[in-house]
């Protein structure tokens, strides 16, 4: 059984004869959408169910989550769970490093055990430019209270004594130089996050429909939107695109154009093992990463190059030959170990690494987007829920609606901000 | 994995067998699911008051049986980063 701690009594584990509950989480989701509401979120993946859950906690429950499929089915189901706060521009660590505060509390102000921990998260370079991206990005993580430093190869292997620093000399590979450790990043089970957000968004009176595609999206002269779906059709107030890699589609519906694009990312997991492995590790040159899971999987995937872009989510021997071919040559006695799955999931690709936020256009104000995250936003969910329902319920808006808009493609004021060069894995 | 288990699952609305392997996680150890599904997808049949034909098996994930790293890292098919410069 997986870590889900009930906060609630519960009888129903005892209850094997067949009498049901109505389902918690998901109460109505067989009925007809309402007629209105004030805010639709399209999408019920960790960013769509963060923000309901926020924006209910700040009293705005009238708020309905229409899924395509079941939850966590896209890519908050599919990711490693990697929460780290080391990145290349100040306001994406300070975002980071306030989404790490939210997990570590997760448990305890959600009622579900989603696992967190913090190990750390150790990037390892092998030359000279890659230990200079790293020291670039750790000036600016210094300054704003991240705790990340440089370690030398002998430390490196103090932190993960499997380490073979050689580079495998054997192989033809070059030796690690040093690396980038920060001992408060960690890592988290993704699919119980998501349990916790939809259930007490849904216990405060957010409605949550999944098995609902949507299709058909109107703006109304009236205001608002008219959301269709075969369970009827809603009249929204205020629509937020929360459909991952999906956002083109959707925004185009009403003739909105997101740059985005989906990139497979092939992710894989082992056979359970004895906890041994402290941080999640990772190395520049291939961008691997692997991580231990609390039910003691090695968990990890690798970046291979040159695929377009695509939907498809099929497996491939090729990601798994390189995953294992990199990951054998940094630890060598994982050799033994064996692969017991791989699946892939899509990343929401990001013409410019950052995510797309705030209200489409001027033509679309009530129409708001939440993507763009380039697979990492299962770590920024935490915090972007919470800043997106500070504003939807009357709060200024915080910079990252301004800063990382559609609007910034076009009009030209993306330039004047740092690209995010540390979309690793 | 046990009933109780899926009993606790389908009654917290995670009704679909996809929904129910990751909710109980069964499916995801050693066996991946060759020895649990059959019985978990009929127990959840009867639970839920569906014919069995209305719940179709959970996606299968490669590889087909454990693989050690050793051998998959063998493959000719790895991609080649510019360190790898053995044939």
């Amino acid at each position: 059984m997986l870590p889900v701690m009930d906060d609630e009594e519960d009888d129903s584990r005892a209850d094997v004869s067949g009498e049901i509950r109505l389902p918690a989480t998901l109460e109505g989701n067989t009925g007809p959408l309402p007629e209105n509401c004030e805010i639709a979120i399209v999408g019920g993946g960790v960013v769509g169910l963060a923000i309901a859950y926020y924006l209910a906690k700040r009293g705005l429950t009238d708020v309905v989550v229409i899924e395509r499929g079941y939850l966590a089915e896209g890519a908050s189901g599919r990711n490693g769970g990697g929460v780290r706060q080391q990145w290349s521009t100040e306001i994406n660590i300070r975002l980071m490093q306030e989404s790490v505060e939210l997990c570590r509390r997760f448990a305890v102000d959600l009622g579900v055990n989603v696992w967190f921990r913090q190990g750390g998260y150790l990037f390892l370079a092998r030359d000279e430019k890659e230990i200079a991206r790293l020291e670039k990005n750790i000036d600016i993580q210094n300054r704003c209270g991240v705790k990340t430093r440089m370690v030398d190869p002998e430390e490196a292997r103090g932190i993960v004594p499997e380490l073979d620093i050689t580079g495998g000399s054997s192989a033809g590979g070059q030796p690690i130089i040093g690396g980038a450790y920060n001992p408060t990043d960690g890592i988290l089970f993704p699919w119980p996050f998501l349990w916790g957000y939809a259930r007490q968004a849904a216990a405060m009176g957010v409605k949550i429909y999944t098995q609902t595609p949507v299709g058909g999206l109107e703006k109304q002269p009236s205001g608002g939107y008219v959301v269709r779906t075969p369970r009827g059709a809603v009249h929204a107030r205020r629509v937020i695109n929360a459909t991952g890699a999906w956002s083109p589609q959707l925004a185009k519906l009403i003739g909105v154009e997101v740059p985005t694009f989906p990139i497979r990312h092939e992710i894989c997991s082992s056979e359970p093992l004895k906890p041994f492995l402290k941080p999640m590790v990772s190395e520049l040159r291939s961008g691997l990463y692997c991580s231990q899971s609390m039910r003691g999987e090695i968990v990890g995937g690798v970046s291979v190059p040159g695929h377009a872009s695509t939907y498809a989510m099929g497996s491939t021997l090729e990601f798994l030959a390189t995953y294992a071919r990199r990951l054998v040559r940094l630890m060598p006695i994982l050799g033994e170990i064996k692969i017991l799955r791989q699946w892939a999931g899509p990343y929401d690709q990001s013409p410019d690494g950052n995510p797309v936020l705030g209200a489409a256009s001027a033509d679309h104000p009530d129409f708001f987007l939440a993507c763009g995250f380039v697979g990492h936003g299962f770590m920024m969910a935490p915090i972007i829920g919470k800043l997106y329902a500070e504003w939807l319920t009357g709060d200024a808006p915080h910079e990252i609606f301004s800063r990382y808009t559609l609007g910034r493609f076009t009009d030209g004021s993306g330039a004047s901000y740092p690209k995010e060069d540390f979309n690793i894995g | 994995m046990t009933l109780a288990d899926l009993a606790h699952s389908v009654s917290r609305g995670y009704r679909d067998i996809e929904e129910v392997k990751r909710y109980t996680g069964f499916g995801t150890g050693p066996c991946q699911g060759k020895e649990c599904l059959a019985v978990v997808a009929a127990e959840l049949a009867r639970l839920t008051q569906q014919p069995p034909e209305a719940i179709p098996p959970f996606t299968s994930r490669p590889p087909l049986s454990p693989t050690p790293l050793r051998l998959l890292a063998r493959d000719p098919g790895a991609h080649r980063f510019s360190d790898d410069t053995e044939k």
